[in-house]
């Protein structure tokens, strides 16, 4: 008798387990794995285990360990499957990173072209371990993720700040999308992915029913009245012209997809995406004309070997040599440090990270990667069902489909599924901007993912309760 | 929310289908073509990982491989004697890629080929290193010497055969380059490169089976096994129907022969003596386009031959009208032969009719020396009849005791041989071809049949002639294999 009155809601205050401990045993899976990853590349390269393997075994389990503690005092109900996810992603791309500074061919690039070669994975586990603290810093400061609803103006300027200042600093391989501080380059447009997102949830939260409900019918689709969507679009066609004139067109790409998105679950109306796809179909047409960069980027696309030798910017050869290198490993892989990936030289570690999985961990190692990829978006989307209210929805939507266009565009460039844009893989890529965003975007979605699978509270024991008792005769 | 939320994540898994099934395209349907890709650097990087196999003539091999500094092409193609090797082996550079026997048994060099699959398993699982297998030719070192000392600094070409096997037993094309200074990624070969594509003088090229030069007078060889084989003259010795001066069927125009020759009705073998122009250009008319077609087919012409090396078809023209006939006949017009192709026929002649198809790897070998492959030899066609061929014998022989082709007399050896002087260039401009082809023969067969072509010599233009440059060369050759013997 006493279960039918101690709680009425829907959700219940014992029903939800907290599934940490199945994140601890993830966890440890996540752990070992890099490792055991680590001693491989060691033993093929070297023949014997890397001097460095505890460093970077403990390095990892460490951060791990933190990462889970914190989730365990601060986060107790988030989702099990997205701290392990990253963690997984984040140790590959160290051991992967590892192994690709092992090569003799990148150090000797490096030496010709700067004069000094320095390796990357130190510096990798570094961001790694700043990213965690970030990470960290998010869950214990951050305790309720609607607190970021207070700040959609602000985070709209930050964005367009961090936007804007790459504009000020010379260009990077055709790129104007760093910015150097004393030694340091950071990719601003990572970050302004999370906060745009933050500005885009919080402005659609408060306008969702104007732009769904108060518009007018024109041939055929219902727009919304300029006052709703003016000031939206306003940013979002800033953004993107900033990022086309900074030809950054993969955030640009990202930037896109992720409004249309969000613009889509929080008006419910399916004419976005038609009118999204128009007008990106538009874009890509018109940057296209006028871009050169894009247009060789075109061309390599179209047929990379053809355009092989005769090209000078060098897109058609990084496409082609990233095909050779993932038909090289074939069904099961070269086996990690036997391939010849680096091969490919330029951003063999960063955007063309995954030819180095698909060389040397084969197929079955690019279907695991990209299941891995798709888990956490699966998770985040998830979250933002689970999530009950509508920011919360819109942000979590927001950050995982942002997540999921940036995989795709990635992965899809470097596979010549798209023409390639130049972004980093979330996680795998050397970067520390990268890790560092990727790491808070999964930090807040466990924010509302515990936010959303908490309890809720058990109502208050009433007097009235004595009173509805049924009395037997 | 939830309902469009729902269509984004099934977007989402849309996205990551893609990308799987685009990366099962490229890794498991494209994967082969992929790892086979000429751009596909893999290829040479694992071809030049380990040392390669070698390729030998005479027991001894004529490459090798050094280690080199750079951590992935590994080791390097070497040469003894590259220039003199070069139209045999080509060259196998870590830049360049590969030519001839180096690309055409690559596998075997490079120790990939299926057969050694067995024997590599093994090797891999006692952890023995991949060896290469070897190439053995069938070259003859001390006649490959002759010849390319022979051609010295002019241009030009030698082929020998062995008439009863058809094994090759010398090719040597001057000028030459040295394989080995292209076999390397360095600065010095980037030059010694480009210093190759831009030569004049196509030291690159194998003349010896990639250059058609006109045969001129030797082609008469052919079109006197075509008399005889068609049977307008029987007999070596009897009077041809030969007019002197000769004019060229349905033209005013003679066809006239080099000096005053006696060749009104000149016997075949007074004809092919003196190169009596006037007789072969009008058994060419006589006989017809078909009847010429069908006998030069048979002994190689207008058709590639393996060696493997794929030797260039040589010419005999098959659109001709009857005065063309004539002067095809006479090794003009449009006739171009190979030095290998003359060889062939030479040696058709000395093997009594039969011709043998040209080869120079005698077998392949694994790496501890096992045979993997060993070349048969076989019969490619019977161009003239024994009885035919020993009449042609006994004309060329003659041309070598009295004729044109003294210069390539051996003592105690009878030899046979033509000589050949080929006009070229328009109306005759340039320094005409000297040719010889001969074979020599003991009392146990004939060990050898040699073709030799001079191009561009720096003789003077009169003393240009087959019988002064081209026959010496011809008779240290055939020296060097009946020395060996």
């Amino acid at each position: 008798m006493s279960s039918s009155n101690t709680h009425t809601s829907t959700i219940g205050a014992i029903g939800a387990p907290s599934r940490r401990n199945t994140e601890l045993a993830l966890l440890v899976f996540a752990v070992v794995i890099p490792v055991f990853a680590y001693a491989n590349v060691g033993l093929s390269i070297g023949g014997e285990l890397p001097s460095g393997m505890l460093g970077y075994g403990l390095g990892l389990g460490l951060l791990a360990g933190v990462a889970h503690l914190v989730v365990r005092k601060f986060a107790r109900y988030a989702d099990p499957l997205l701290l392990p996810l990253a963690t997984l992603l984040n140790g590959l791309g160290l051991v992967l990173i590892w192994r690709l500074d092992q090569s003799p061919r990148l150090k000797q690039r490096a030496e010709s072209a700067f004069g000094s070669y320095s390796p990357d994975a130190p510096k990798q586990l570094l961001y790694s371990a700043i990213a965690i603290a970030m990470f960290v810093g998010v869950l214990m400061l951050l305790k309720d993720h609607r607190i970021l609803q207070r700040y959609t103006y602000i985070s709209m300027a930050v964005a367009l700040v961090l936007l804007i200042i790459p504009m000020f600093f010379p260009a990077v391989n055709g790129a104007k999308i760093w910015i150097n501080l004393g030694g340091f380059t950071i990719q601003p447009g990572e970050f302004a992915k999370i906060i745009i997102a933050i500005f885009f949830s919080g402005y659609l939260m408060v306008k969702r029913d104007a732009l769904a409900l108060a518009s007018r019918r024109f041939m055929g689709i219902y727009l919304p009245r300029g006052r709703d969507l003016g000031p939206i679009i306003t940013i979002w066609a800033l953004s993107l012209l900033i990022l086309v004139f900074e030809t950054d067109l993969g955030t640009s790409l990202l930037f896109f997809g992720m409004f249309v998105v969000m613009l889509y679950v929080a008006t419910e109306r399916t004419s976005w995406i038609v009118f999204g796809l128009v007008m990106s179909a538009a874009g890509a047409v018109g940057v296209a004309t006028f871009e050169p960069h894009v247009q060789s980027r075109v061309t390599a696309w179209l047929d990379p070997f053809d355009c092989y030798q005769s090209d000078v910017t060098g897109a058609c050869q990084q496409i082609a040599d990233g095909l050779m290198s993932f038909g090289a490993g074939g069904t099961l892989g070269a086996g990690l440090g036997q391939g010849n990936s680096d091969l490919i030289g330029f951003a063999a570690n960063a955007d063309f990270i995954l030819t180095t999985v698909g060389e040397e961990l084969g197929l079955a190692g690019m279907m695991a990667m990209l299941l891995l990829y798709g888990l956490i978006v699966e998770r985040g989307l998830r979250t933002a069902l689970a999530a009950r209210d509508p920011f919360g929805k819109l942000l979590a939507a927001g950050l995982s489909g942002a997540f999921a266009i940036q995989v795709f565009v990635v992965a899809g460039g470097v596979l010549g599924l798209i023409p390639l844009t130049g972004m980093t893989m979330p996680f795998l890529a050397y970067g520390g901007s990268s890790v560092l965003a990727n790491w808070v975007l999964i930090a807040i979605l466990i924010r509302i993912s515990d936010t959303a699978r908490r309890p809720a509270p058990a109502p208050a024991p009433t007097s009235d309760a004595e009173m509805t008792q049924v009395v037997r005769p | 929310m939830n309902k469009p939320l729902r269509r984004i994540a099934i977007f989402c898994g849309l996205l990551v289908l893609a990308l799987l099934v685009r990366t099962n395209w490229i890794q498991y349907v494209q994967a082969d073509s992929l790892q086979t890709d000429e751009k596909n650097q893999r290829i040479r990087i694992e071809r030049y990982s380990e040392p390669r196999g070698n390729i030998i003539v005479d027991g001894d091999p004529i490459t090798g491989s050094k280690k080199t500094d750079d951590p992935y092409l590994t080791y390097k193609r070497t040469y003894k004697d590259g220039p003199m090797w070069a139209p045999v082996t080509g060259f196998a550079s870590q830049i360049y890629g590969a030519t001839q026997i180096e690309q055409l048994e690559d596998k075997i060099l490079t120790g990939n080929d299926d057969r050694l699959f067995f024997r590599n398993t093994m090797d891999m699982v006692t952890g023995k290193k991949k060896q290469g297998g070897n190439v053995v030719t069938t070259l003859n070192a001390a006649a490959q010497k002759a010849a390319f000392k022979g051609l010295g600094d002019n241009k030009g070409a030698v082929a020998a055969l062995d008439p009863s096997t058809g094994a090759i037993l010398a090719l040597a094309s001057a000028p030459s380059y040295d394989p080995a200074k292209i076999a390397g990624q360095s600065k010095a070969d980037a030059t010694e490169w480009k210093k190759l594509l831009d030569d004049p003088d196509k030291a690159s090229v194998n003349r010896a089976l990639r250059e058609t030069y006109p045969p001129g007078s030797t082609f008469k060889v052919v079109t006197a096994a075509a008399a005889m084989e068609h049977g307008l003259y029987d007999d070596p010795d009897g009077k041809t129907d030969s007019p002197l001066p000769y004019t060229l069927p349905n033209t005013s125009q003679d066809l006239p022969n080099e000096g005053n020759l006696p060749c009104k009705d000149a016997s075949l073998r007074v004809a092919l003596q003196y190169s009596c122009n006037t007789v072969f250009g009008k058994i060419g008319a006589d006989l017809g386009r078909d009847k010429m077609l069908e006998t030069a087919g048979k002994f190689g012409f207008n058709k590639p031959v393996d060696t493997p090396v794929r030797a260039y078809p040589s010419v005999f023209p098959k659109k001709m009208d009857k005065p063309q006939t004539a002067l095809s006949s006479i090794g003009q017009f449009e006739t171009a032969a190979t030095p290998l192709q003359m060889a062939m026929v030479a040696s058709a002649v000395a093997n009594n009719g039969t011709l043998m198809e040209p080869y120079m790897v005698q077998q392949l070998q694994a790496p501890n020396l096992d045979t993997i492959e060993k070349h048969e030899p076989k019969k490619m066609s019977e161009p003239l009849s024994e009885e035919n061929a020993q009449k042609l014998q006994s004309m060329m022989e003659t041309v070598v005791n009295k004729g044109t082709g003294t210069s390539a007399r051996i003592p105690g050896v009878t030899v046979g041989g033509k000589t050949g002087t080929a006009q070229h260039g328009v109306d005759n401009s340039e320094k005409p071809y000297a040719w010889f082809v001969s074979y020599a023969k003991t009392d146990e067969g004939s060990p050898v049949a040699v073709a030799v072509v001079v191009e561009d010599s720096k003789a003077a233009r009169q003393d240009i002639s087959g019988g002064g440059l081209a026959a010496p060369i011809a008779k240290s050759v055939m020296q060097a294999v009946l020395d060996k013997k």
